[in-house]
């Protein structure tokens, strides 16, 4: 990833050009054509290159299409066809451009919402062309922020790249801070330099790989592209304080490794990961894994309390399970990853050790559909995945988000395994992170997202989805998904993933079945309930999955979340679960986004449950419909199922 | 008159339509005085230059094509029963933030009056303040015009 971002001169890594900051790239929103006529002037007296704009959506669309086409916006609080603070939001969400917001109103409790929606500025109208000629510190700033962490990943990478083995827990592994230090060297052109060594000899705190920041990590990289996700943007994408991008540069190149792996060794029994000396110490939680994939195989019948509680026992179970049957967790190389490094959190340990990369993201998807009650505690971790994965989503809706969760097919299993174990740590935690930093937004994107842009999530389904319908599932749904961008690769790997799982595949295709269904509205929730639709259908003999497909057809209502959900309930093991998680998840959500965004997942939840309507009675997901009924109520899928159940392997699942 | 003379018309006009100091030489501008604010109308004239010689005249333009279309939303509003207090003040907020970016003095203390019985919801205040707000509006532009036109005078003999 090159440092600058566009082809401004000045933007070039540490070389600022002489003429900086003249040609900074503006882009001035306002409805007031008085106002925008004078802002236009003055940042061209600025001798900035100006584009003005009266209309939010113009605005957004302007920057959509040209992604790197400016530095920075400056925008009105007050205006006719959206609101300025909800720009900033998507602004800041998809493009991460520093905003300026301005407004004739200097009170403070409407500056107070400038700050708290990330906007880095605020003018109070009428605006002075003083305050105008400074606003290239914004811009600066934010660059030098993400150069850095640039110059630290990049070298990292590079050592990434080298696969080394991925053994090495330490985050700050001294390849990494080796590399750090010679990227150092390059930048000592300017007082970054020095920060930079201050940074590089602060040895900074090994970072635990929680299941829910592992989660965030893994939505970030969905939304990124696996090809293009780089540090840097991961980083960003994932807003977590105190993380920074050599940790996140670490994690990548294990997760990398451990996709790696995964594509390899489909059938990787994780015996391996038993095996694993390293993970030795995740033996017990691998078993717990196993237990995990069962327990969430029949989540669906737990109720979103059952799996909270089973949460909570399934991380102790975690680490204690050392007998745990792990057919499922076998085919699906939840052991195989490639290393315990990522040590999520106490229950993570596991998760990594299946995930290897850990991805717990992955883990819901791979949660079995026969998972027995212990699955409920691997469920709340898929749940936590799930929640992850709505993190992911919001991020950006980004489609590839989904589909990497669905394209770690082999890992799905493994991600059972891991969400199972992964998850119930992570589901709260996932909350916390959906409420920092991008939380709100990403939330308000998943809320977009689903309140119709649908868009931005389908995509990702459609590519899970897509790849899975040997069936022929109805894909039409699907057709709202758009973009899928960097599907490819994730494709590729789900289809591979369900071929591997022939078993699975029909529940797969479910899954996909469902998700497209819920393209509509319910991205989010379509990916979740292709999990369960792929759990349920697991646990169902094959003739449940006809009904699982019958009903999912059917119910091509306008909660196709519903209709995957009802299908899913065979299925449901973990998909259940997760949604279950993923109430919890939402609730959560709800609460910090409070709005669409968080309703989006709940509903999800609640629309699975409620159209369990069509296997009520198989499932006995009774009181996780209702769980996911009140959440419904919000009226939002959860982002989560749509996400958790993309990538959904059906492979552990014992049918 | 000749050119300086046209000049220093203009610069007194400007001065007194700016200060408060009522120009001895230009009676007509004692009307004219407190009607703009200094910094703001002179930010505006600095951003004029090759490129955009008559900017503030442009602006200024603008600003009373925009605000005629808000004048008749707010009469709109106002007539409507019942009166829609929120859009009145929506509507008032993009006035005032124009008019603040004109520097309009006057017409931004209007605006505020008119705020005020916006909020406490009193139908009538608020018209009888928008009537202010107008009268100073049209007073504005009259000035503005005025002096639009020797300046582009003066500097019509400028170039000759």
């Amino acid at each position: 990833m090159a440092t600058s971002t566009s082809g401004a001169a000045w933007k070039s890594g540490d070389v600022v050009s002489d003429q900086f900051p003249a040609g900074l790239r503006v882009l001035v929103v306002d409805d007031d054509p008085t106002c925008l006529m004078i802002l236009e002037k003055m940042l061209r007296t600025c001798l900035y290159e100006v584009t003005k704009c009266n209309r939010a959506e113009h605005a957004l669309s302007l920057l959509r299409e040209n992604k790197n086409g400016f530095d920075i916006v400056i925008s009105d609080v007050h205006m006719p066809d959206m609101n300025g603070f909800k720009l900033l939001e998507h602004i800041g969400l998809e493009m991460d451009l520093p905003v300026i917001m301005m407004s004739a109103d200097d009170g403070k409790d409407v500056v107070m919402k400038g700050v708290t929606h990330g906007a880095c500025d605020y003018l109070i109208k009428p605006v002075r062309i003083e305050a105008l000629k400074n606003i290239w510190q914004h811009v600066v700033r934010k660059k030098k922020n993400e150069w850095r962490e640039l110059e630290q990943s990049g070298s990292v990478e590079e050592g990434d790249r080298s696969a080394k083995p991925s053994e090495d827990a330490d985050y700050s592994s001294s390849a990494n801070e080796g590399n750090w230090k010679s990227s150092k060297k390059r930048r000592d052109e300017d007082e970054e330099a020095e920060e930079r060594d201050d940074t590089s000899t602060l040895k900074k705190p090994r970072v635990v790989w929680s299941v829910e920041l592992h989660q965030q990590f893994v939505a970030a990289v969905n939304q990124l592209g696996i090809d293009k996700a780089v540090p840097k943007k991961i980083l960003e994408l994932m807003n977590v304080p105190g993380l920074t991008r050599e940790n996140v540069a670490s994690h990548l190149q294990k997760y990398r490794l451990y996709l790696r792996r995964l594509s390899g060794q489909h059938q990787t029994s994780m015996n391996n990961s038993f095996i694993n000396p390293q993970e030795a110490s995740f033996g017990a939680m691998t078993s717990l894994n196993g237990i995990d994939l069962q327990t969430l195989a029949v989540a669906g019948q737990i109720p979103a309390q059952s799996l909270a509680t089973l949460q909570a026992a399934g991380l102790g179970r975690s680490t204690a399970k050392p007998g745990i049957p792990l057919p499922l967790v076998d085919q699906r190389n939840l052991f195989s990853f490639e290393n315990p490094k990522l040590r999520f959190g106490e229950g993570q340990q596991q998760q990594q050790q299946h995930l290897g990369t850990s991805k717990p993201v992955n883990l819901l998807h791979g949660i079995p559909t026969s998972m027995e009650p212990k699955q409920l505690t691997s469920l709340h971790q898929s749940a936590q995945s799930l929640g992850m994965n709505m993190q992911v989503n919001t991020h950006g809706a980004q489609n590839s988000s989904l589909l990497m969760q669905m394209n770690q097919p082999q890992s799905r299993g493994q991600i059972l395994n891991d969400t199972a174990s992964s998850h119930v740590p992570r589901l709260p935690t996932t909350q916390t992170i959906v409420s920092t930093g991008l939380a709100s937004g990403v939330l308000g994107r998943n809320g977009i997202t689903n309140n119709g842009r649908g868009a931005g999530y389908n995509p990702v389904m459609q590519n899970s989805s897509m790849l899975n319908f040997p069936n022929g599932f109805p894909l039409g749904s699907a057709s709202t998904m758009s973009g899928l961008p960097s599907q490819g690769s994730f494709q590729e790997e789900v289809t591979s993933e369900v071929k591997g799982s022939v078993s699975f595949a029909a529940s797969y295709d479910i899954f996909n079945d469902l998700n497209q269904h819920k393209s509509n509205d319910w991205d989010i929730q379509n990916v979740g309930l292709t999990f369960d639709a792929s759990q349920q259908s697991n646990s169902i003999p094959s003739g449940s999955l006809d009904l699982v497909h019958q009903g999912f057809s059917g119910s091509q209502r306008n909660m196709p979340v519903r209709n995957q959900s009802n299908v899913g309930k065979p299925m449901y093991s973990i998909g259940d679960i997760g949604h279950g998680n993923a109430q919890n998840t939402s609730q959560h959500l709800n609460t910090l986004l409070g709005d669409n965004s968080i309703r989006i997942k709940t509903e999800r939840n609640t629309d699975v449950l409620a159209d369990n309507g069509f296997f009520p009675e198989q499932f006995g997901q009774d009181d996780l419909m209702s769980a996911l009924l009140k959440q419904q109520q919000e009226g939002i899928t959860p982002a989560e199922n749509q996400f958790d159940f993309d990538g959904y392997s059906m492979d552990n699942i014992p049918v | 008159m000749d050119r300086n003379q046209l000049q220093r018309q203009v610069a007194l006009m400007r001065s007194s339509l700016i200060e408060q100091v009522p120009n001895p030489s230009l009676p007509s501008l004692k009307l004219l005085v407190g009607y703009l604010d200094e910094q703001q109308f002179l930010q505006l004239e600095d951003l004029q230059d090759d490129v955009n010689p008559n900017f503030v005249e442009e602006i200024v333009t603008l600003f009373y094509k925009d605000s005629a279309r808000l004048f008749h939303n707010i009469e709109q509003a106002l007539k409507s029963r019942p009166v829609d207090f929120a859009k009145l003040d929506n509507y008032m907020h993009q006035f005032r933030g124009s008019t603040s970016s004109i520097g309009a003095i006057k017409v931004k203390n209007e605006c505020n009056q008119f705020k005020e019985f916006c909020l406490a919801g009193n139908a009538e205040g608020c018209a009888r303040a928008f009537q202010k707000v107008k009268q100073e509006h049209e007073t504005l532009r009259t000035q503005l015009e005025t002096y639009f036109k020797l300046r582009r005078q003066a500097g019509l003999a400028e170039t000759v």
